[in-house]
């Protein structure tokens, strides 16, 4: 079935350097939690009817297939050249190296003696069956919120795959997070169970859209503020955040200054979310592999759902853009800036800076780019990218990577430049920040 | 630069990109290999840095296989490793057939020009006298070698589908690929045969042979058609 063969092909070519698994590697440390909290109470959503697909699935893919595919369990729980749900994932983290558990159908090793009442407490509770409290590697803050019926859809599908008999590898945790009883009070501070609430005087899709992003899509997983403790404060949820020890920043989802989606139509959201292009920008780093092994698979109607949603976060916090005090780049860096975009750039992204999207996403106007943490742009510049292969997207354009013919001064300038120009509001990057970046992991 | 002549050079790069540019890219497959241009040149024939070797009319079946072994981890590179991530066997197919297209001709000029840029690796190769020759020629029956001109061909220029040409490379390149065999950050489909020839070579021959290949004079024939010759030693990339 062409689904299995995607399943394992994604599994067969899927390096380490996977960057959305490292993302959720991270989820360790970047779990955003505010959105639990607004839905507390009422255990009711069992087939409420505003989370459900909006449309039938086509193809061939089973409900449950389709919502792994919306959670993309098989990214962590899955070992590059291994077989998909096996386990197995080395996840580094600050706190040590977490290693992801099989979920296939096997009795002894996998989760072949579970009950679909276990299976949906666990991800309700972030409890296993015997009662181990899970790290939040697993996005149980989030999965808390898939309804019973998805969990026993999810749970049926786990359970029709090929049982492979793989022990779990023990996770390797520095003390004193070694120490699992910790758990508890993390979970005090940042863990709040719950259910999906739908807001009833929203539509139908805005809520399918919400019960997708808070969910099984996990996207606060990424994109909020933690603090050292691997947590984050009601407040932060989708409020964008450095991803740990990857060196990419997850964009603001609520601050339109930073996201800059308040400026996008709801198609061409849905069209990055499941295509990975669109006419305004496209997805690059771990959000590629989120796209690719993920989001690609989702239904028209979900991917809308998701836009629709995920725009309206941006009415939750709105910030006028602030006349920059930064310092103004020196005319030598502009120069420079400007010879070396010329010279490499203005190909492909134009003189104007308006690219010629969707193969060669704008700059001008680009939020991604001019966002306070210049990390994004750096990268895209140092080590380049080819977006995911995906229906929508099947011949994609790449840029190159430049670290081996710019200098740490002619990035830095070149990055300046399109910070800065076309009406664009950054500021300065420095040579040094530019150098940093050279050393960012494209390897796990 | 003074202001002045910086505004003005700004009105002039504005002006002279404006006119031509487009809105929309080429729906062509150059336009999308574009990805590849800044280490290998817009059509493969390779930069004026020699350590990012030509593609350029290297046999399809050999450029397919490396880049699936990019994608998929058999071949540590993390740049190439990074960039391949998320492409199908289908696309990479098609990237690989069309630089296996351009002629390997462009290649030349920024080849010469870079070795005689690079008078000391063409120095060590002298030094290293004509063991390098030797090996490439007639390969070491002691250590069970065979010699590279039995699968790459006479002339050296590779054989199709799937063995590449070994002639315009730098030497350091070719030495970093028979170690990266060795240490196993390089592989190809088993029998992986450059594995077992790697293992069986000396530092010592490593570095004559690969200073004897850079050493030679760029020959832009194509790769022989497939079955021109029979191979000594099974290899999971040929046909």
């Amino acid at each position: 079935m062409e689904n299995t063969d995607r399943l394992r092909q994604r599994t067969v070519r899927g390096l380490p350097t996977s960057a959305g698994r490292l993302a959720g590697v991270l989820r360790f440390a970047r779990l955003g939690l505010g959105v639990i909290v607004m839905s507390l109470g009422a255990r009711s959503a069992v087939s409420n009817p505003s989370v459900q697909p909006l449309h039938a699935v086509d193809g061939p893919m089973t409900r449950g297939e389709y919502l792994a595919r919306a959670g993309d369990c098989v990214a962590c729980h899955s070992n590059p050249g291994g077989i998909p749900f096996a386990g197995g994932f080395a996840m580094p983290t600050p706190f040590g190296t977490l290693y992801s558990p099989n979920i296939t159908p096997d009795k002894a090793t996998g989760i072949g003696s579970w009950s679909a009442a276990q299976f949906y407490e666990m991800l309700h509770t972030g409890r296993s069956p015997d009662g181990t409290l899970l790290y939040p590697a697993m996005p149980f803050p989030a999965y808390t919120k898939v309804t019973r019926d998805d969990s026993d859809a999810l749970f049926s599908y786990l359970q029709s795959l090929r049982p492979v008999s793989q022990i779990n590898r023990e996770n390797e945790l520095r003390f004193p997070y070694n120490n699992r009883s910790l758990m508890y009070g993390w979970r005090a501070l940042y863990f709040t169970e719950g259910t999906f609430v739908p807001q009833p005087k929203r539509s139908r899709e805005f809520n399918r859209g919400a019960y997708l992003v808070q969910g099984l899509g996990h996207c606060a997983s990424c994109h909020s503020t933690i603090n050292a403790l691997g947590g984050s404060a009601d407040d932060s949820a989708f409020a964008g955040g450095l991803i740990p020890l990857q060196d990419w920043y997850a964009p603001s989802l609520t601050d339109d200054v930073e996201s800059g989606l308040g400026g996008w139509s709801v198609d061409d959201i849905a069209a990055l979310l499941k295509g990975g292009v669109s006419m305004r920008g496209a997805v690059y780093g771990p959000m590629a592999e989120v796209t690719h092994d993920s989001l690609q698979y989702l239904s028209d109607d979900d991917a809308k759902a998701m836009a629709v949603y995920l725009k309206s976060l941006l009415q939750l916090k709105t910030i006028a853009p602030q006349p920059s005090d930064v310092t103004a780049p020196a005319a030598a860096v502009i120069g420079l800036g400007q010879t070396v975009y010329a010279t490499h750039c203005a190909e492909c992204h134009r003189t104007d800076g308006k690219g010629m999207p969707s193969a060669y996403p704008p700059l001008a106007g680009n939020a991604s780019i001019q966002m306070d943490v210049s990390v994004n742009p750096l990268r895209m510049v140092l080590n380049g990218g080819y977006p995911p292969q995906t229906a929508q997207n099947a011949r994609p354009y790449g840029m190159p990577p430049f670290a081996q013919v710019l200098s740490d001064e002619e990035i830095a300038a070149v990055v300046t430049y399109i910070r800065v120009t076309w009406g664009n509001h950054g500021s300065v990057v420095t040579p040094r920040e530019a150098n940093a970046m050279r050393l960012a992991p494209l390897l796990d | 630069m003074t202001l002045w002549k910086l505004i003005l050079l700004s009105l002039c790069l504005y002006e002279s990109g404006h006119a031509a540019e487009s809105m929309v890219a080429p729906d062509t497959i150059a336009a999308r290999a574009r990805g590849c241009s800044t280490c290998h040149g817009t059509q493969g024939q390779g930069t004026a840095d020699l350590n990012f070797p030509r593609i350029a009319g290297k046999p399809a079946g050999y450029l397919t296989h490396q880049l699936l072994n990019f994608r998929d981890g058999r071949r540590s590179y993390p740049p190439m490793n990074y960039l391949l991530a998320y492409l199908h066997d289908d696309y990479l197919q098609e990237l690989a057939e069309y630089f296996a297209a351009q002629p390997a001709q462009a290649a030349q000029p920024v080849q010469a020009a870079q070795l005689v840029h690079n008078e000391k690796t063409i120095d060590a190769a002298a030094k290293v006298g004509t063991e390098g020759g030797v090996l490439a020629r007639h390969g070491d029956p002691t250590r069970g070698i065979p010699a590279c001109v039995q699968c790459h061909g006479p002339r050296l220029t590779g054989l199709e589908p799937a063995i590449p040409g070994l002639i315009g490379l730098n030497s350091r390149y070719i030495a970093a690929q028979l170690v990266s065999w060795r240490v196993g950050t390089r592989h190809a489909n088993a029998p992986d045969c450059m594995a077992l020839i790697a293992a069986r070579l000396t530092d010592t021959q490593i570095r004559q042979v690969s200073g004897w290949l850079a050493a030679q004079a760029f020959d832009p024939s194509s790769a022989a058609p497939a079955g021109s010759w029979k191979t000594p030693i099974a290899c999971g990339s040929e046909p």
